[in-house]
C-alpha cells in the first residue's frame, strides 16, 4: 500500500499516551498528514488525516473497533484498510506499531 | 442410470475443484448476476472473481439523480457493500479495467498487468455517456474542466462540488431526456441556474409525443428551469474550464458547468477486440450467452437481444434471472425473450411515466387523451385489440400502477375508457392489490412480483423494511414502496409489523429507550464503553451509537457519569462549532440575547487578537466568532471570560426574548426577565436533540415563540401561555398550547417539567416538533400539568439537580482534560479554508 519509488523508513512520533484511547491525532510525517487512532485495546492504526470526500480533518472524528467516521459528513473508512464502506475514495494507510511506549510509523 | 437434476458437471479449473468465473463490470447488472448466482448455489460451483473499473462496490446508478439532487446521500445507495465481496467469497478488484478477453487462452488481461484465467466469463461493462461531437469539449487532460457527464458516483460528486463552489451560478444541461432533466433539476436544488439544450423538437422525444412533450417544458420551466429545443450545442469555449456554449444558430450562452446527458453507448470496446459479435452491442441469444462461446455470456445494457437494446434496470434483472439459470443449470429451458419498458421521471414535482408506443400506429387502433396543458396534466392511451400497447401520464400519476399492469400483461379493459384515466369509484388501490396475479410487477426497477413479496411475508418477513430488503422491492427508483407496503400488508393479512430496529435508541445497540435505560440502571452502566460492552451485540462499540448513548448517559447520571471523550463527537470534546475547513466558530452565552458594553468590548478584543476572519449575529440572538483554530480555542474562553453558549450539541441552545413590558409600549409581562432566568436554568442540558425557547412579552410575538420546542407568550392579565413542539428550521409546526398560567415561576417550572419529561422520553434526534405530535398533547398534558403518572416532583428535582450541578465546559480551557484536546488536527493549508476577513469583504470596509 505504500507509494511508489521512495522507500519506507521509520519514524519515531514520541510517545503512545499523546493518543487518548478512542481517539485520533494528527501527525506530520515526511511532508504527509498522517492520523494515528489508538483502540481502547491499544491497536493502532494510521491513515492519512484528510477525508477525500471534502478535507475533513479525520483525527477528529469518531471511531469503533472497525470503522472511523469522519466529523464533517459521515463518511466512513475501515480503520484497517483505509477502505471506505460509504464510497468515498480510500484513505491511505500506513504501517504503524508501539515501540518502548512510543509509535513508531512507517512511511 | 439414474436422472440428475444437478448440472452439467464440468471439469473445474479452479485448485478446488470449482469452475473458474469471471465477471467483468461489476455495475448493477453484472453484480445482479452473481446475485442470482449465488441464489442457486452458485457458491458451491464457481470461484468468482469480479473486476469493476469504479474504485466502489455495486451501487445503485438510478438514485444518482436523488444524490445529485441531495435528497440521498452517495453513502446510502449502495447495493453490495465491500463487505458483501468478502462475505460470499467473492474476489473483487475494484478500479481495475479489462482490456482484453483471450477467448482461446481463456484468460482476461487486466490494466494492472494482471493476467486472470477463467472457465466461464460474464460481460457486463454497461455503458457510458455520449459525448456529442462540439469543438472546444476536450482540454488538455481529458473532459475540458466544467463539462461532466452523468454516469458515475464520481461524476456525481464532481458536479455536487462544482455546483457548491460560491463563483459557479449557470449550467447547462445538453440533452432533454429523462438523465437530463434529473440531472437540471438536482444541479437547481444546489442553487445553479439551469438552462436545458434539447436538439429535438421537443422533450423525452424518446417517450414522448410532441403534445406531451410540451406540456412536460411547461412544467419544467415552472420550476424554473429554461427549456431550448429544437438546437444543437455546437461548441463549448473556455480554455482553461468551461466559461459557455455556442448553438447551431450561433447564440452563446455563458455557464460555469455543462452536463451531457445526450444519450449513452454501449461499452463494447474489450469484446469487439476480443472477436465477439457486435452490432449495436454485443450480441447475444436467449440464453444470455454471446453468439461466438458457449463459456462467455453477457449481461445488463452492453448487450443487444433480438435487435433490442436496453437503457433500464428493469430488462436485467430479466436477463440476469436467466443468465443465472443457465449457467448454474439451474433451467436449462429458461430464455429471454426481451422486455417491454416503462419509465418514470424522478423530478419531485412533475411527474411523468410513459409505456410502449406514443401514439396511434394503425387506423384501428384507439387513441384516448386528456389534455389540461395549463395544469401541466396530459394521458394519452393508445389501444389495440382491446389490449394498452401505450400510455403517457403527465402531472396524475393516480393511475400508473394499473395501467403498468394492463401494459405488462394484456389485462382486459374496462369497456368505459374513461375509466383507464380516472378513478370513476372504480376498485380502490387496496382492493387493485388483492386483484393483482401473482406474477404481477410491483417493483420494476428491481423486477419484483407481487408473488415474491408475499412469500417472504408468508416465510415469516412481515416489516415492510424487512421485506424490502430481503426482495429489493421500492428499493430502485422508490415510486413504488407505497405500492409495495399495500402488498405486505395484504399478504400480511394486516399483521404488518414493524421493523424492530426503528425503535433502538441509537443503532448499535438492540433496545428501545425505556429497556435501555432500564438496563443502564439495573447495572450500573456510567460510561459508553460498559454500555457497548455488556448490551452490544458482542460487545461490540459502534462509531454511530456513541454519540447518543454519551448524551443519554449524562443525563441519566449527572455528576456520577463516566465522561468518555472519544464517545462525544468533535464539536461536544472541545466546545465548540466544526466549520468547513476544520476551524471552529465559538458563541458566548448571551442569556436572552441582552449583552452589555463591557462584554461586546470584550468580544471585539477577542476577535482582533486572534484575528476571527467573521464577528456575526446568529439567529439565535448572540453572537459568532467563526473561523477560529482549535489550538486558540482555550485562549479565546479564556479572554472573552464568559460561559459557552452552547451553540453545538444535542442540548439546550437559547432562549430567544424580545423586550418586553419594561420597554415595549405593548408588553404585557417581563419577557426579558422570564427568558434570562430560563437560560440560566437550563443552560448545557444534554438531550436527545436540540432544545431552543423564547418568551414573548404579548401576542404580537417578537420572539418568534409559536415556532419553538417551548414558547412562551405574556397575555392580558399577567398570565403566560406555553407552547410546546414548535419549530422553523427544516420543518415548520405551530406549537400547541399546553396551558396558561398565572405567573412567571409556574412558566419556569412547567417548561422543566416538560423538557425533562422530553430528555426521558423522545427518541435520539426526535426534536419536540416530532416528539410532541408522537406522544400525543393530551398526554403530555396530562402528565405535565395534572400530573397524571406521579412523577411531577421527580421531574422537578431533576432539573434542578441539573440547575446546582452545571459546570461551564469552557473552564475545560484552563486546564484541558486529555493530552492533545486542543491540538490542530488540520493540515490547513489543503483544506478549503474559510475566507479571512470576511466581514470586510461583505461591507466593503465601510460601515
Ligand atoms: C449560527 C447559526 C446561524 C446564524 O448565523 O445565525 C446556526 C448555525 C448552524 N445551525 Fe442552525 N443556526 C442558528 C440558528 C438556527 C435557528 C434559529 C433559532 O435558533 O432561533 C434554527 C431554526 C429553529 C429550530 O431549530 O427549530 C436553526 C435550525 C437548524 C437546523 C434544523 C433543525 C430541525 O430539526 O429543523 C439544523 C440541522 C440540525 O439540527 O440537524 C441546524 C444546524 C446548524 C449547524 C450547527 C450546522 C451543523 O450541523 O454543523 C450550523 C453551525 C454553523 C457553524 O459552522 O458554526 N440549524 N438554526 C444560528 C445559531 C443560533 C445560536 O445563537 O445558537
Ligand atoms: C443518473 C441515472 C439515473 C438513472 N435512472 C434510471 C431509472 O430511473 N430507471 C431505470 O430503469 N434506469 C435508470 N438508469 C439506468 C440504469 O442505471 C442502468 O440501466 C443500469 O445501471 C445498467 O446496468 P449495467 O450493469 O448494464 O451497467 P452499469 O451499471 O453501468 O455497470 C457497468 C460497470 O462496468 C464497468 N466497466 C465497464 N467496462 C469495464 C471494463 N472493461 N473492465 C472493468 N469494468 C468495466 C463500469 O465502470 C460500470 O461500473 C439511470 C442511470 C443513470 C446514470
Ligand atoms: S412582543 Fe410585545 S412586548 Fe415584545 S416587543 Fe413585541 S410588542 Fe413589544
Ligand atoms: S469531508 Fe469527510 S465526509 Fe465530507
Amino acid at each position: 500500500m505504500l507509494g511508489p519509488a521512495h522507500t519506507a523508513t521509520d519514524h519515531r512520533l514520541g510517545p503512545v499516551t499523546q493518543v487518548p484511547y478512542g481517539e485520533g491525532r494528527a501527525f506530520e510525517v515526511a511532508g504527509e498528514q498522517i492520523a494515528v487512532f489508538r483502540l481502547r485495546d491499544d491497536t493502532l492504526y494510521a491513515l492519512s488525516a484528510v477525508c477525500p470526500h471534502k478535507g475533513g480533518p479525520l483525527a477528529d472524528g469518531q471511531l469503533d473497533s472497525t470503522l472511523l467516521m469522519c466529523p464533517l459528513h459521515q463518511n466512513t473508512f475501515e480503520l484497517a484498510t483505509g477502505c471506505s464502506p460509504t464510497g468515498a475514495a480510500p484513505l491511505r494507510r500506513y504501517d504503524v506499531r508501539v515501540e518502548d511506549a512510543e509509535i513508531v510509523l512507517t512511511a | 442410470m439414474t436422472a440428475t437434476l444437478t448440472p452439467p458437471q464440468r471439469a473445474g479449473g479452479g485448485p478446488d475443484g470449482r469452475r473458474r468465473l469471471v465477471v467483468v463490470g461489476n455495475g448493477m447488472a453484472g453484480a445482479r448476476a452473481v446475485e442470482e448466482i449465488l441464489a442457486r448455489g452458485g457458491a458451491e460451483l464457481f470461484s468468482i472473481t469480479m473486476f469493476g473499473d469504479e474504485p466502489y462496490g455495486n451501487y445503485n446508478r438510478i438514485m444518482l439523480s436523488h444524490v445529485l439532487s441531495g435528497e440521498e446521500s452517495h453513502e446510502d445507495i449502495f447495493l453490495n457493500s465491500l463487505s458483501w465481496y468478502e462475505q460470499n467469497d467473492i474476489t473483487l478488484h475494484a478500479g481495475v479495467r479489462i482490456n482484453r478477453i483471450d477467448r482461446f487462452a481463456k484468460v482476461v488481461f487486466s490494466d494492472d498487468g494482471q493476467t486472470t484465467p477463467y472457465d466461464q466469463l460474464i460481460i457486463a461493462t454497461g455503458s457510458r455517456s455520449f459525448m456529442p461531437p462540439m469543438d472546444g469539449l476536450m482540454g488538455p487532460g481529458g473532459l475540458l474542466p466544467g463539462v461532466f457527464a452523468f454516469r458515475t458516483i464520481d461524476d456525481t460528486r464532481g458536479m455536487i462540488d462544482y455546483a457548491t463552489h460560491d463563483e459557479h451560478r449557470q449550467a447547462v444541461v445538453i440533452g432533454g431526456g429523462l438523465l437530463g432533466l434529473e440531472a437540471a433539476r438536482g444541479l437547481q436544488s444546489h442553487g445553479i441556474d439551469v438552462t436545458v439544450i434539447h436538439s429535438p423538437k421537443h422533450l423525452m422525444n424518446a417517450q414522448l409525443g410532441p403534445e406531451g412533450g410540451d406540456i412536460l417544458k411547461q412544467s419544467m420551466e415552472r420550476l424554473g428551469i429554461r427549456i431550448v429545443c429544437g438546437t444543437r450545442t455546437t461548441a463549448i469555449w473556455g480554455p482553461d474550464k468551461v466559461r459557455g456554449v455556442r448553438l447551431k444558430d450561433g447564440t452563446e450562452m455563458p455557464c460555469d458547468l455543462a452536463v451531457l446527458t445526450a444519450g449513452i453507448r454501449p461499452n463494447v470496446e474489450v469484446a469487439l477486440t476480443s472477436g465477439f459479435t457486435v452490432e449495436r452491442a454485443i450480441v447475444v441469444d436467449d440464453a444470455m450467452r454471446t453468439v461466438d462461446d458457449d463459456d462467455v455470456y453477457a449481461v445488463g445494457e452492453c448487450v443487444q437481444h433480438r435487435g433490442e437494446v436496453y437503457g433500464l434496470v428493469a430488462p436485467l434483472w430479466e436477463q440476469a434471472v436467466v443468465l443465472a439459470d443457465q449457467i448454474t443449470g439451474a433451467d436449462p429451458t429458461a430464455a429471454y425473450m426481451g422486455s417491454r419498458t416503462a419509465t418514470k421521471l424522478k423530478v419531485a414535482g412533475v411527474e411523468v411515466a410513459a409505456m410502449g408506443v406514443q401514439g396511434p400506429e394503425k387506423d384501428t387502433d384507439e387513441h384516448i387523451v386528456f389534455s389540461e396543458p395549463r395544469r401541466g396534466t396530459f394521458k394519452s392511451i393508445v389501444i389495440r385489440d382491446d389490449k394498452i400497447i401505450g400510455a403517457t401520464l403527465l402531472g396524475d400519476s393516480n393511475k400508473v400502477a394499473f395501467l403498468q399492469q394492463a401494459f405488462d400483461r394484456g389485462l382486459p379493459l374496462p369497456e368505459a375508457r374513461v375509466e383507464l384515466m380516472f378513478d370513476l369509484g372504480g376498485p380502490s388501490a387496496e382492493v387493485g392489490v388483492a386483484e393483482l396475479a401473482d406474477d404481477a410487477q410491483i417493483c420494476n426497477c428491481n423486477g419484483v412480483s407481487k408473488k415474491a413479496i408475499c412469500d417472504v411475508v408468508q416465510a415469516g418477513c412481515k416489516t415492510v423494511t424487512g421485506v424490502m430488503d430481503k426482495t429489493r422491492a421500492g428499493k430502485g427508483c422508490g415510486s413504488c414502496k407505497l405500492l409495495v407496503a399495500q402488498v405486505v400488508e395484504f399478504a400480511a393479512d394486516g399483521a404488518v409489523e414493524e421493523d424492530p430496529s426503528v425503535h433502538y435508541y441509537v443503532p448499535g445497540i438492540a433496545l428501545d429507550k425505556p429497556t435501555l435505560m432500564a438496563a443502564i440502571r439495573d447495572q450500573e452502566l456510567r460510561s459508553p464503553s460498559a454500555v457497548f460492552a455488556a448490551l452490544a451485540p458482542e460487545g461490540a462499540e459502534d462509531a454511530k451509537s456513541k454519540m447518543g448513548l454519551a448524551s443519554l448517559l449524562k443525563m441519566m447520571w449527572g455528576e456520577d457519569y463516566v465522561d468518555e471523550k472519544d464517545a462525544r463527537f468533535i464539536n461536544d470534546r472541545v466546545h465548540a462549532n466544526i466549520q468547513k475547513d476544520g476551524t471552529f466558530s465559538v458563541v458566548p452565552q448571551m442569556r436572552g440575547g441582552v449583552t452589555t458594553p463591557e462584554q461586546l468590548r470584550r468580544i471585539a478584543d477577542v476577535a482582533d487578537k486572534y484575528e476571527v476572519p467573521m464577528v456575526k449575529l446568529t439567529g439565535g440572538q448572540r453572537i459568532d466568532l467563526l473561523g477560529i483554530r482549535k489550538e486558540d480555542l482555550p485562549g479565546v474562553w479564556g479572554d472573552l471570560g464568559m460561559p459557552s453558549g452552547y451553540a453545538y450539541g444535542k442540548s439546550f441552545r437559547t432562549v430567544k426574548t424580545c423586550v418586553g413590558q419594561e420597554f415595549c409600549r405593548f408588553g404585557t409581562g417581563d419577557s426579558t426577565k422570564l427568558g434570562i432566568e430560563l437560560e440560566t436554568r437550563m443552560q448545557g442540558m444534554e438531550s436527545p436533540a436540540k432544545m431552543k425557547l423564547a418568551v414573548s412579552g404579548c401576542p404580537r410575538n417578537c420572539a418568534e415563540s409559536l415556532v419553538k420546542d417551548v414558547g412562551i407568550v405574556a397575555i392580558e392579565g399577567g398570565r403566560w401561555e406555553l407552547y410546546i413542539g414548535g419549530a422553523a428550521g427544516a420543518h415548520i409546526r405551530k406549537g400547541d398550547l399546553l396551558t396558561t398560567v398565572d405567573d412567571a415561576e409556574t412558566a419556569k417550572l412547567l417548561t422543566g417539567r416538560f423538557l425533562q419529561y422530553y430528555r426521558e422520553n423522545a427518541k435520539w434526534l426526535e426534536r419536540t416538533y416530532a416528539f410532541v405530535p408522537r406522544v400525543g398533547l393530551d398526554h403530555i398534558k396530562a402528565v405535565v400539568v395534572d400530573d397524571s403518572e406521579g412523577i411531577a416532583e421527580r421531574l422537578d428535582a431533576e432539573v434542578q439537580k441539573h440547575a446546582d450541578t452545571y459546570v461551564d465546559p469552557w473552564t475545560e480551557g484552563a486546564t484541558p482534560v486529555e493530552p492533545g484536546q486542543f491540538r490542530t488536527s488540520l493540515p490547513l493549508e489543503v483544506l478549503p479554508r474559510v475566507p479571512a476577513d470576511r466581514a470586510t469583504e461583505l461591507l466593503g470596509g465601510s460601515w
